[in-house]
């Protein structure tokens, strides 16, 4: 069916303020913020004589950013792992017709439903090695019960550990959306795949192995972008749970953003770490974005 | 008869005016008050002061627009974005020094406040030490509500007193006493690190001990280098205190950690002078205070302040809410919840307690030095990069990797280190 003249001009017409907008808004101000990474700008009053790269070589000599930057990657790695590791356990074992399924569901998705200050002010508490004079407290103090003292750490406390804590909240609060979207996926597969696999001899395990989970992969690949751009911008469960840590220890590239930006007035600064984190999605997001649309053709 | 008469008219005219002036103080309309005093003792404080503008101007609402934070962490990145974006808080905190000259004054962010501080006297009630911070070519930029003391050594009395310890004088007599009391199982120095700016303040007094008042004001100017071996001296020396602090400091901000002194678990801490406004707060009154160990004789102070930014709302009411900070009555009110002493020096120094008059008394005999973590000896941009090295420290602690750093950051503040 072809549109008259009329329709494309009204079709044009109807998506032309949001194009306007996010043309402005989303990417007036990437690009705006490309160019102050690229100035002198450290003042409340904006200097914007132009100094090339040299905001972006001081910031990998800055030892503060080589931390929150080794720091986001262990933090990603980490959670990327786990969160989908226990997402597609939970989702299989729901998948067994378990009675109550729709409570467990609820119950795996119901973090999600909390704010990320929320979660990291639960968490501080809970992670609280406590002292020598206070005891145990905390998750600690649970391990002290259970006669697994020897699992006790101190957490985001101990430098060593530092953000690999941070990934417990994270994980708790995101698994269960992972095991939403997988669900869905297995939900969607066509029973008489699996049956007919089971005709012919397959036993569970292989069906699970050659049939549900490459057909799971577009899931997989959708979860992985979701939870990477979250990971990368990680910034308001930080700022509730450690703040930079002991010795930046729980520090992450947004939280440097903040602090060089708004309290040191390096604003060129800032930008350019603002920059870096946008390339860092964007190799992730692009060639699934591309890959998207040309699916759609 | 005819003099009674005209001395009547003139009693009369006198009524009329004063009425006059009772309606024309009737100003209406809002005042929005920006700060990050949110703990105990300083809540209290800003509300002592709100109290007296309503009862003086019942009809303007006030607007308590406060950013939770110790040290103004969060308030100050709220207050840049709405001052760069033309919104500015009708008055906000600053810490006088460089952080309001050169944040806000040198870049044309404020109006000058020269003739309230004529009209008002304060020229003459404050001393030139906070008149001389709060000044730029010749104006006044903010009217000082308060003086805090930095170098003070807080300590746990009872603690003390059963194992027969006085305030230590030096950081020798220090060790000495924090060895003692972690033999016994006590916290020797309870520090809480999660904001990032506490161990900041700590090692700035312990360069004041071991650089004296003149040579750590030479940090800031450049007479001093950072290479210098006392500045390595200070390291170590801050080093070794933090080898005696409760594991678990990174959890806790000043306040949380400072529990364990209330609860007689840890015994000493360093700390500014609201801590005596936190203390006062939770009812505990058998604290100790003494000047940080080598640095009896020098005050190392910073000042809390309000100014009026260009372009505010609602600038007459302001200007009225700064002649009640700059009052009298508002300095005593103020100052007497959140721990500090008043700027003026004309007030009823009976009101105050035994701490804040011990303040006072040395206020007006020692040397005095600007504070570098609340913002009076230095920029923003140095504080914060300092600020930074120094938490590093805490976890990493290198003297060398960081006196190599702090000598780096002052390179790039426009200091010279050749």
């Amino acid at each position: 069916m072809k549109k008259t003249r009329e329709e494309k001009i009204l079709t044009f017409l109807f998506i032309l303020p949001s194009v306007i907008l996010i043309a402005v808004f989303v990417y007036g101000f990437i690009a705006w913020t490309g160019w102050v990474s690229l100035t002198n700008w450290k003042d409340v009053i904006p200097d914007f004589t132009f100094v090339g790269f040299k905001n972006y070589i001081d910031l990998f000599n800055n030892l503060r950013f080589q931390i929150s930057f080794k720091n986001i990657l262990v933090f990603t790695a980490l959670f990327l792992v786990a969160s989908i590791a226990i997402g597609l356990l939970l989702a299989i074992l729901l998948d067994r017709k378990v009675r109550f399924e729709n409570v467990f569901r609820s119950i795996y998705l119901f973090p999600m439903a909390i704010s990320f200050i929320v979660t990291g002010v639960v968490w501080r508490w809970m992670l609280n090695p406590g002292t020598t004079i206070t005891g145990s407290l905390g998750i600690n103090m649970l391990l002290d019960k259970i006669g697994l003292g020897f699992l006790k750490s101190g957490w985001y406390t101990d430098p060593n550990v530092g953000i690999k804590a941070v990934v417990i909240p994270a994980v708790w609060q995101m698994s269960g959306y992972v095991v939403a979207m997988y669900l869905a996926g297995i939900r969607g597969i066509p029973q008489e795949l699996s049956e007919a696999a089971q005709v012919d001899g397959a036993s569970n395990w292989q069906v699970y192995r050659y049939i549900i989970l490459p057909l799971l992969q577009p899931i997989t690949l959708g979860a992985v972008i979701i939870l990477t751009h979250i990971s990368l911008k990680i910034f308001d469960l930080v700022v509730a749970m450690t703040g930079a840590g002991a010795g930046f220890s729980c520090d992450v590239p947004a939280l440097f953003m903040y602090d060089t930006t708004f309290r040191g007035n390096f604003f060129a600064q800032g930008a350019a770490i603002a920059t870096i984190l946008l390339i860092f999605v964007a190799i992730l997001i692009i060639p699934y974005l591309w890959s998207g649309l040309r699916g759609g053709n | 008869m005819k003099r009674f008469k005209g001395l009547l008219l003139v009693l009369s005219a006198l009524l009329v005016l004063s009425l006059g002036t009772v309606v024309f103080a009737q100003e209406k309309g809002k005042i929005e008050i920006f700060s990050w005093w949110t703990a105990g003792g300083e809540a209290e404080g800003l509300q002592a002061l709100f109290d007296i503008y309503s009862k003086l101007y019942p009809d303007v609402e006030i607007i308590n627009a406060t950013v939770a934070g110790g040290a103004g962490a969060n308030a100050k990145a709220v207050l840049k974005t709405r001052m760069l974006g033309g919104d500015p808080p009708d008055t906000f905190q600053v810490h006088a020094g460089k952080e309001l000259i050169d944040t806000w004054v040198k870049t044309g962010f404020m109006e000058p406040l020269t003739e309230l501080f004529q009209s008002e006297g304060w020229i003459d009630v404050m001393p030139s030490g906070i008149l001389d911070i709060v000044s730029y070519e010749g104006d006044y930029w903010s009217v000082p509500v308060n003086i805090h003391r930095a170098n003070v050594l807080w300590y746990n009395k009872q603690i003390f007193a059963d194992n027969g310890l006085t305030a230590p004088q030096t950081f020798d007599e220090f060790f000495e006493i924090a060895d003692k009391l972690q033999g016994q199982g006590i916290i020797p120095f309870v520090i809480g690190t999660k904001d990032g700016w506490e161990a900041g303040h700590i090692f700035e007094t312990v360069l004041i001990a071991k650089l004296g008042a003149e040579g750590y004001n030479g940090l800031w100017t450049g007479a001093t280098k950072w290479s210098d071996p006392k500045v390595t001296e200070a390291l170590e020396t801050f080093k070794k205190i933090m080898t005696y602090i409760n594991p678990d400091h990174s959890a806790f901000t000043w306040d949380e950690a400072y529990e364990y002194i209330i609860d007689g678990k840890g015994a000493m801490s360093i700390m500014g002078d609201w801590v005596a406004g936190y203390f006062f707060s939770k009812e505990y009154t058998d604290f100790g205070w003494a000047p940080v160990p080598e640095t009896a004789g020098v005050f190392d102070a910073l000042s809390d302040s309000f100014g009026l930014p260009k372009g505010c709302q609602n600038r007459d009411n302001v200007i009225n809410f700064l002649k009640v900070l700059g009052s009298k009555e508002g300095q005593e009110a103020f100052n007497l919840k959140k721990g500090s002493i008043p700027a003026r020096t004309d007030i009823n120094k009976d009101l105050f307690g035994d701490y804040q008059k011990s303040v006072m008394a040395d206020w007006e005999k020692d040397v005095i030095v600007p504070s570098v973590m609340h913002g009076a000896a230095a920029a923003e941009g140095w504080v914060t990069e300092y600020k930074d090295v120094i938490a590093l420290f805490v976890a990493r602690p290198d003297v060398e990797v960081t006196q190599k750093a702090l000598v780096q950051v002052a390179e790039r503040a426009g200091i010279p280190q050749q």
